[in-house]
């Protein structure tokens, strides 16, 4: 296995991780890692948050110095794209015409920000890379008071908002559902993040599109018109699969890969954002864009690569900062038919067990990190944890599995 | 820059200038020191950068928030007196020459 060479395509927080954790896990081999960002990796999450408020600087967000991975034998080719993968030759095929060849190739190439279908989208900026943020910084620096619409109320959507408000805009969110962040919470967790949205003086309008987007404007379906000073988009990703498809592997909204993160050709894996994979806690094929997602598909994939054999079955998470909010998701809560909630909602300190079928299948914990630490374990361990259970009054997951314990 | 002292839990010392204002996880990181893993890179929400501040420290340390208190209950090694989660200890000048020991795991 060893001396094996690896090229990983895409040099985000998965495809860095996938060179980390090959070294860390003793590959000999030669290991290529081609990004085409200028940035030596870095991590997204403080886009929104840390980046944006100018509390910290891009050497603030690289997830190793540069001198890591020259010391560590990897070599990184940055503002490099990879144009194609010739199967048949094994090679893989950069922009300037030049080739690297593999013995394993690994996709990690990342989502790009959805295109709004509107006119005037080019009056729209996205937040995705460290290029975008530094264009946004740039159109609001120095300034307050500047009315800024934020399209889409998901993650990015709302974390920006809270930052942005917290730099003295007014902002506006306009999410087309009923509900925001609807992917990703339940409506008890989504209504108590907009209250405090509102708390703050951040306009949310849900159930309303955006028509038109003209110079200093935003026209909304309902015929509602907004100012605009400035205006970004978060309406979710499309994954970065071209490349793949033109290689002939299966592709599906995500290169569609097996429980060993494996793709068509066995010497090809995807991992990160840009993987559809079988996953044990959805029951079938998922796509997830996080850091939890990249790190661990990534340093499984590393495992894969040295021979190992487990099948990928970590468990999903996720955190989302928004002012003195903290945000943690154990499991995956989409799709559940029952939730409890536990805690002191109006204390801004609860927890949301999320049910399908009498069975746990995620914890939203709102400024409760043990629920989210315990109900990682719990989940992962598959112990059951009914409603009813969770339901009676004084319940307490902590003293609740300590007893179990005893 | 500020000297931080990591000593792995087979007593290996390596010592890395942090940049101010980086924190003591980011330091380790950064650096590829094995012992921190810090899941989710700094956002106190995964307790696997858990470092014991050595016992005779005298350098100021940031104050403990509650998020960090409650998430060093559930590290994979013990809690003990000086636990900290190294992501949430900030470095400046003060902190020059601070010592920390790594648990044996984090995971």
């Amino acid at each position: 296995m060893r001396g094996e060479s690896v090229v990983v395509v895409g040099a985000g927080q998965a495809g860095s991780q996938v060179a980390v954790a090959l070294r860390e896990q003793g590959h000999r081999g030669p290991i290529t890692l081609v990004g085409d960002e200028q940035a030596a990796p870095y991590q997204r999450p403080p886009l929104t948050k840390g980046y944006l408020a100018g509390e910290t600087d891009l050497a603030g967000l690289v997830l190793r110095q540069d001198s890591y991975y020259d010391d560590h034998g990897i070599k990184l080719v940055r503002g490099e794209r990879v144009i194609g993968v010739d199967r048949q030759a094994r090679v893989a095929v950069l922009g300037c015409a030049r080739t690297i060849p593999y013995d394993h190739l690994v996709f990690a190439t990342g989502a790009r920000p959805r295109p709004l279908p509107i006119p005037g989208a080019e009056h729209v900026l996205n937040l995705r890379t460290v290029a975008d943020a530094d264009a946004i910084r740039e159109r609001l620096d120095g300034q307050i008071g500047l009315d800024v619409v934020v399209i889409g109320g998901g993650f990015i959507g709302l974390e920006f908002a809270a930052v942005v408000r917290k730099l003295r805009h007014e902002v506006t969110v306009v999410e087309a559902q009923s509900q925001v962040m609807q992917r990703a919470v339940s409506a008890e967790t989504a209504q108590h993040l907009v209250g405090r949205h509102r708390s703050e003086g951040v306009q949310i309008l849900t159930g309303t599109g955006v028509a038109a987007v003209r110079e200093g404007l935003v026209e909304l379906t309902d015929g509602t018109v907004l100012v605009a000073d400035l205006v970004v988009a978060g309406i979710g990703v499309v994954p970065n699969t071209e490349i793949a498809q033109r290689a002939g592997l299966a592709v599906d909204d995500g290169i569609v890969v097996d429980a060993h993160l494996r793709t068509t050709d066995p010497r090809i894996h995807a991992v990160g954002d840009c993987a559809r994979f079988a996953s044990t806690h959805a029951g079938g094929l998922i796509r997830l864009e996080s850091v939890q997602n990249a790190t661990d598909q990534a340093t499984a994939v590393a495992a894969a690569i040295m021979g190992g054999a487990e099948p990928y079955t970590a468990l999903p998470w996720f955190w989302s900062d928004q002012y003195d909010v903290k945000l943690q998701t154990a499991g995956l809560t989409n799709g559940h038919d029952r939730t409890v909630t536990v805690g002191d909602p109006a204390e801004g300190r609860f927890s949301v067990f999320c049910f399908k079928d009498e069975r746990l299948i995620g914890i939203e914990a709102y400024n409760r990190p043990i629920d989210f630490l315990m109900g990682r374990r719990i989940l992962e361990s598959g112990t059951a944890l009914t409603p009813d259970v969770v339901a009676q009054p004084g319940f307490d997951l902590r003293t609740s599995q300590q007893k179990k314990a005893a | 820059m500020p000297k931080i002292t990591y000593v792995a839990h087979d007593g290996v010392e390596t010592v890395v200038d942090v940049a101010q204002d980086d924190t003591v996880m980011r330091g380790a990181v950064l650096n590829g020191i094995k012992g921190i893993v810090a899941q989710c890179g700094g956002g106190a929400s995964c307790g696997t950068c858990h470092v014991y501040v050595d016992p005779e420290n005298t350098k100021p340390l940031s104050q403990m928030h509650q998020v960090e208190d409650e998430l060093l209950y559930f590290t994979a090694c013990e809690r003990k007196e000086n636990s900290r989660l190294s992501c949430q200890i900030p470095v400046t000048e003060e902190q020059d020459g601070l010592i920390v020991h790594m648990p044996e795991k984090q995971l």
